[in-house]
């Protein structure tokens, strides 16, 4: 089932170390979606939660702990878990209740409340889980696969040390002026080379922190949209694609790949195969894209992402940053929001927050970090275990 | 002090065999697809609908296919050393399997003499220790011989 749905409203709740209960986040996003579009709450009809494993039991039912939390308005809820991928899931499911006509109107929350330092596993002795055993057994942060990944960059791209501290410079100057950003800070490629090394060759100022925040949608069918006489920003698509068998790069938190010993690799890595499900859902290309929102979890992955987004070819990230393509005012900013270098990730809220970000950009509300004349935009995203998503947002009134 | 007794830090993935430790994988007997960790019920080759599997060791040299090292205590369940020692990471594919491991490097290894493609071999290493017990850990070593 496809067709676009439009975005009526977006919100959040400001990133940062706040030490409050993730519902509070998330009401605040929900509170602020439900008034830019003008729904009133009692109208949702149906609410979808991205969950989060780090606050107890009102995590992982999210929608029913939102929905509580705005006073139980009888909608029906699904909570979805998807790492990274959660808001992804959740707005998907929420899109599909609209298009298969069951809902007319939808709330999307996601938010969390994360400890300080790395992202550990959840306690308690688990010798059959992955995630588990990766830390006991070698100490494999998600630093540590990302700087395996970027390290190939380097020996096999002949990316520089100083392309991804420029990475940094770019989002940071892109984050002074987003008013939801957790760092608001201009930095030199020189302090983020001087920053303290933790998983060579990523460098503190190069690895995405963890975050307090939230983010909330409301969506509603064109329909819907229509009778109050708007033309909103719409989704195109929403890709949340698994892996193809064998997977044969190592991804957060295998501890061995796949065997392509027996069938042959498919033809397409994990993230330009999430990024390709989009571009046909759409009916579009990479050259219909004006911007796009990428998951930088560290700054080499950034490079990634515009390979598997298709704006240059496999290995030629850098060149692209390095001709200024992907700064706001270029060919095709990326993360024009500050990225996650300047939110620090909230997982179940960071894919809803990259959509925020293209409807205000798509809007023009973008203020500062406005892009000019932006019709399409895309936002990327890969979380553990095989979850990735892409969603490409349309401006509103275009044909 | 009484010696301690060996054990494996996760015990059925590989063998303590002093000189020539082994990863234990297995092999699908239908479609041949390898695995490790030991896999045993179900193939994961979509085309494939077996589920019986031979018990193998995996190749003991590979070449590197990644690296890094950790310059903060990893979080628990690491059990990091105090005072904490930097550990190198590899990921190591092996050319039989066609599959990439992770492994640490032996505690001796520095980054900068890892490049990605060098052959490493396995060996053990103690991972950690308690009053009565060293649990071992399958660690990667550069090879010192020639590549086979």
């Amino acid at each position: 089932m496809t067709g676009s749905v439009a975005i009526l409203g977006v919100g959040m709740h400001p990133w940062g170390k706040w030490g409050r209960n993730f519902v509070e986040y998330g009401v605040r996003a929900a509170r602020d979606a439900l008034e830019d579009a003008a729904v009133p709450w009692p109208e949702i009809q149906f609410v979808a939660g991205a969950n989060t494993v780090r606050c107890g039991y009102p995590g992982y039912v999210s929608a029913a702990t939102f929905s509580q939390a705005l006073g139980w308005n009888g909608a029906r809820i699904v909570s979805c878990y998807a790492a990274c991928a959660s808001g992804s899931q959740a707005l998907d499911t929420a899109r599909m209740q609209i298009l298969s006509g069951q809902a007319d109107v939808a709330l999307v929350v996601g938010a969390d409340t994360t400890p300080k330092g790395f992202l550990a596993p959840v306690k308690g002795d688990r010798p059959d889980d992955p995630d588990w055993l990766r830390f006991h057994l070698f100490g494999a942060t998600n630093p540590a696969y990302f700087a395996m990944h970027a390290r190939r960059r380097l020996e096999l791209y002949g990316t520089t040390e100083e392309d991804i501290a420029a990475v940094r410079v770019k989002n940071g100057q892109n984050g002074l002026h987003n008013p939801n950003a957790r760092y608001r800070k201009a930095f030199t490629k020189e302090e983020v080379l001087a920053s303290p090394m933790v998983c060579d060759p990523l460098r503190l100022f190069e690895i995405c922190a963890t975050s307090d925040g939230g983010a909330a949608l409301v969506i509603s069918s064109m329909d819907y949209a229509r009778h109050r006489g708007l033309q909103p920003v719409t989704i195109e698509a929403i890709s949340t694609i698994t892996p193809t068998f064998p997977s044969t790069r190592l991804e957060l938190p295998d501890i061995a790949t796949d065997s392509a010993a027996a069938l042959a690799m498919p033809a397409m890595n994990f993230k330009p195969a999430v990024i390709q499900a989009a571009y046909e859902e759409a009916a579009i290309g990479p050259e219909d894209i004006s911007l796009a929102e990428v998951y930088d979890l560290s700054t080499a992955m950034e490079l990634d992402w515009y390979e598997a987004l298709q704006l240059c070819p496999e290995g030629d990230g850098q060149l692209l940053l390095r001709e200024g393509a992907t700064q706001i005012g270029g060919r095709i900013p990326v993360n024009a929001s500050g990225g996650l270098s300047c939110f620090g990730e909230a997982v179940p809220a960071q894919a809803l927050a990259q959509v925020c970000e293209l409807t205000w950009q798509l809007r023009g509300q973008a203020g500062q970090r406005q892009v000019a004349n932006a019709t399409y935009g895309i936002t990327a995203n890969e979380g553990l275990f095989g979850h990735g998503s892409a969603v490409i947002v349309k401006q509103g009134g275009i044909v | 002090m009484a010696e301690k007794i060996i054990k494996a830090a996760r015990e059925g993935w590989f063998t303590l065999d002093r000189h020539a430790p082994g990863l234990l994988g297995s092999q699908c007997e239908e479609c041949e697809t390898f695995y490790f960790p030991p896999h045993h019920h179900f193939c994961r080759n979509p085309a494939c609908q077996s589920e019986t599997f031979l018990q193998i060791e995996l190749s003991r040299r590979g070449r590197i296919w990644s690296y890094t090292d950790a310059r903060y205590p990893p979080p628990p369940p690491f059990i990091a050393p105090d005072p904490y020692k930097v550990c190198v990471l590899a990921a190591v594919e092996l050319e039989r399997e066609k599959l990439i491991v992770l492994g640490q490097m032996t505690a001796s290894t520095r980054l900068d003499e890892l490049k990605i493609g060098k052959v490493v071999e396995l060996c053990l290493e103690t991972l950690y220790s308690d009053d009565k017990h060293d649990y071992m850990m399958w660690k990667w070593q550069p090879l010192q011989g020639p590549a086979v």
